[in-house]
């Protein structure tokens, strides 16, 4: 199966790979996995007191498409408020990175992984 | 197809797979396409027919996930084409930790020690995950046979740790 040139310029350059201080209270985590292949994702988002992401941050181990699908999410959340990246839909993810249909997969897991880290934000806004 | 019904086995998670070997090799003798080579077209097709079920509910019954999986799908569970995503925080932390092992063998002392630790430490959790899970695969009960697939999907992050160890492992060797 043929990768596309994005797919693969995410893959190779990999952006925000790695983590922040979990005990920082501004960070936020999302750990999602796919059992069908055994991909694991965490993402982690930096949030300011007025709900915009700051910054994020990326670990998966997976195919290609998941990491790249992982790298882009945290390149799009960056500057961008609470409701806006739990807008993020899959087909977005998928469509710029232009997945095969046995990839989209990926691109489902990446947006659970958003949303995963939105729910680890307002249940820890909620304490 | 229920492959249990074709092996004469009681549905369960704990079979005899000694039994299962035999009936697979009587099974297979019964229905060997060279037996109906002086028969019709019609009975020669479906003699490998008959050879190809036998072989594929071999394989579904040997491997303990992939019984469990049928199991499920008898219940009219489909685990096999879902795409689910796993969101048990504790467990994906364990998955990650164990991922991040994996990667340190290259660069570890002694990689031989760590690879046989990481086996047993898989094996352990593994073993644990498919006791609960012969125990619940008996239920006819809708809560238990969830609590079931969470476990098979669970197996399967289990099972691609194994086949990463045994890649790395017959690496070491290279």
């Amino acid at each position: 199966m043929a990768y596309s040139e994005k797919v693969i310029d995410h893959y190779e350059n990999p952006r925000n790979v790695g983590s922040f201080d979990k005990n920082d209270p501004s960070v936020v985590t999302g750990m999602v996995g796919a059992p069908a292949c055994g991909d694991v994702m965490k993402l982690q988002l930096k949030i300011d007191d007025k709900g915009m992401i700051q910054d994020a941050k990326f670990k998966t181990y997976g195919c290609g498409s998941a990491i790249a699908s992982s790298s882009l999410i945290t390149e799009w959340v960056k500057g961008k408020s609470i409701e806006e990246a739990a807008a993020i839909k899959n087909t977005d993810i998928a469509e710029e990175l232009a997945l095969p249909p046995v990839k989209i997969h990926c691109s489902i897991l990446a947006e659970d992984a958003i949303k995963a880290a939105i729910e680890d934000y307002k249940s820890k806004q909620a304490k | 197809m229920n492959y249990f019904e074709l092996f004469s086995l009681t549905p369960s998670y704990d079979i005899d797979t000694a039994l299962l070997a035999e009936r697979y090799h009587e099974l297979q003798r019964a229905v060997h396409p060279d037996k109906f080579a002086n028969s019709s077209e019609q009975d020669k097709r479906i003699a490998v027919q008959r050879t190809a079920q036998v072989n594929d509910g071999f394989s579904t019954l040997k491997d303990p996930l992939s019984r469990a999986e049928h199991i499920l799908a008898l219940a009219g569970i489909d685990l096999r084409h879902e795409s689910t995503t796993v969101k048990d925080t504790q467990f994906l932390m364990q998955q990650m930790e164990w991922r991040e092992s994996l990667e340190d063998i290259a660069h570890s002392e002694d990689p031989d020690a760590m690879i046989a630790e990481l086996y047993a430490s898989f094996n352990v959790y593994s073993n644990c995950i498919s006791q609960d899970l012969a125990g619940l695969l008996l239920s006819h009960s809708e809560s238990d046979l969830a609590a079931a697939a969470d476990l098979i999907r669970k197996l399967k992050f289990m099972a691609k740790l194994q086949v990463e160890l045994e890649r790395i492992e017959d690496a070491q060797f290279d």
